[in-house]
């Protein structure tokens, strides 16, 4: 019974995806105005297995900023938060402009980051590293806080220093807040890459949507977009992936709950 | 004097502490001898947790020393061994390297932690669970692999505040004979923290009666019912002297 309305849950979204997108190619399909703004999703499909030969190489430049980008800023931040968490007075001074500065739109920020840098590829990581650093900082640095204080205590009445105490309790502990961070950045870094070419560039999925655009071919359009959500949900696995590598308990935890 | 020493394991002299300008202990005397079990009763907020944190050294009195046989151990941590109301098991370690916790602290290997502590999993009923996760076992198992936590840590001086307080009665029943049982096989001094009267009988040698806040001792009374003890002595007339006369000391 249970099981069925599982499977239930699972179909339910592709149902409603199925009946969206016919209702989209008959739209498309009826109204030849609209169809040539809206290309219909079969269009979009064949477009997209056309294209496919010159818009890998553009998706393979975004890929490799938004990866580059998003690797670093977890180092950084698992460093930074490291250092923030032994001494309290960084802690106390860094975190509430942390806060602040996640206010800043960082897209009104790539144009200069152009200037700055120049057209390479080296503006494009810098953004994708500002967006993904925050909140892979911001959930490490809560997951720290997190942990219970009463295991701390524990861990300090059987002796334990800073240095153990950290590595036994409070840096495993704050995994699960740690990879909820890395999961809305993993999403981030595509979208971040992709904004900072349409400013500028000469290869990159932005630098072909913007091309594309202006020569109204709206159906490449869409193919581009079409894989830059395949991309972030490529993304979003991998995190998926590797939090199950890195946490096998949590994952049995869900299975057995789930049943 | 010598033979004083040689009995008294913990030393509690006269503990004073305030938190602000609230008097939380006021002067606490007790003494735990070798391979004795020693309960501490008191209402909720009478400052028992208190003196557990001072007796562990992770908290420093305003007055008084805790001697650990004869030496001074106050505001030192890593002496004695102490067990929350919580099982505080790590959710992400199995529970044989959540039981070799302490001997990891002391820096030894995982794998040879492991092999010290896998021989006791039986003793502690726990056989057969080492390699799950904590999530996989009920309350009473996960207290049960805090317990040989615990005497890992220390056998000689264990510290257990209100172990069975988050089980149902049921289990904390079950639970309260296997420990008079693990006690009875393995060497352990224990000074355990509880609001029910009947617990604190049923397990203790000795009972100390903890007043009100500010908290002092307000009575020692010593339990002379045999051991081994099983469920039944819990309907005995002996028994049930000790309860009422506990009661009218609280009430
Ligand atoms: N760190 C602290 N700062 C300020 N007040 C505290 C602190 N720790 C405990 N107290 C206060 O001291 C009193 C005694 O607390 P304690 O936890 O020792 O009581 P307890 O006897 O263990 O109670 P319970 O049976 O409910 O666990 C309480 O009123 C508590 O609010
Ligand atoms: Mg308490």
């Amino acid at each position: 019974m249970k099981k069925l309305a599982n499977t239930g849950n699972k179909l339910l979204p592709w149902a409603l995806f199925i009946v969206l997108t016919s209702f989209w190619q008959l739209v498309s399909e009826t109204d030849e105005f609209i169809g040539r703004l809206l290309p219909s999703p079969v269009d979009i499909i064949t477009t997209f297995f056309r294209e496919l030969p010159v818009i890998i190489p553009h998706g393979v430049v975004t890929l490799n900023e938004a990866l580059t980008g998003f690797g670093a800023s977890i180092v950084l931040a698992l460093l930074l938060a490291v250092m923030m968490d032994a001494f309290e007075p960084l802690y106390k001074a860094l975190y509430p402009l942390i806060l602040v500065s996640q206010t800043v739109p960082l897209i009104a920020l790539a144009p200069l980051f152009l200037l700055w840098f120049g057209f390479g590829q080296l503006p494009k990581i810098l953004i994708v590293m500002l967006m993904c650093f925050f909140p892979v900082l911001v959930s490490l640095l809560d997951g720290f806080k997190s942990v219970d204080s009463d295991l701390l205590n524990l861990m300090r009445s059987m002796g334990a220093g800073r240095v153990a105490i950290f590595r036994i309790v409070k840096f495993p502990g704050a995994m699960m807040s740690f990879f909820s961070g890395v999961r809305i950045a993993a999403t981030y870094s595509i979208m971040g890459a992709v904004i900072s070419e349409w400013v500028g560039g000469s290869r990159g999925l932005g630098v072909y949507m913007i091309k594309v655009k202006n020569s109204f071919a709206y159906d490449k359009m869409f193919a581009a977009i079409l894989l830059v959500v395949a991309l972030s949900m490529a993304m979003f696995k991998l995190t998926d992936v590797v939090q199950n590598m890195a946490m096998p308990w949590y994952r049995l935890q869900q299975r057995n709950t789930g049943e | 004097m010598n033979t004083f020493r040689s009995n008294t394991l913990l030393d509690v002299k006269n503990i004073r502490k305030s938190f602000g300008d609230i008097p939380v202990l006021d002067g606490v005397n007790i003494e735990l001898r070798r391979n004795e079990f020693v309960s501490l009763l008191g209402v909720s907020g009478s400052g028992k947790s208190t003196l557990f944190n001072i007796i562990s050294g992770l908290l420093e009195p305003d007055e008084g020393k805790i001697f650990i046989e004869g030496a001074d151990y106050t505001g030192k941590t890593g002496r004695v061994s102490y067990m929350y109301q919580k099982d505080l098991l790590l959710p992400w370690k199995k529970i044989i390297d959540n039981v070799s916790l302490p001997l990891v602290v002391r820096g030894e290997s995982k794998k040879a932690a492991r092999e010290k502590v896998a021989g006791y999993f039986k003793t502690f009923g726990l056989e057969g669970f080492e390699y799950k996760y904590p999530f996989q076992l009920s309350g009473g198992m996960r207290q049960r692999a805090a317990l040989l936590r615990t005497w890992l840590f220390s056998r000689d001086i264990m510290l257990l505040d209100e172990p069975f307080g988050s089980l149902d009665a049921i289990t904390k029943f079950k639970m309260q004979e296997w420990l008079t049982n693990v006690l009875s096989s393995i060497e352990a001094s224990v000074l355990l923290i509880t609001h029910d009267i009947e617990e604190a009988v049923f397990l203790s040698d000795r009972i100390y009666i903890m007043s009100d806040r500010p908290a002092t001792i307000k009575e020692e009374i010593k339990i002379n019912l045999a051991r081994p003890r099983s469920r039944d002595i819990v309907t005995t007339g002996e028994f049930n002297a000790y309860k009422k006369h506990i009661y009218g000391l609280l009430l």
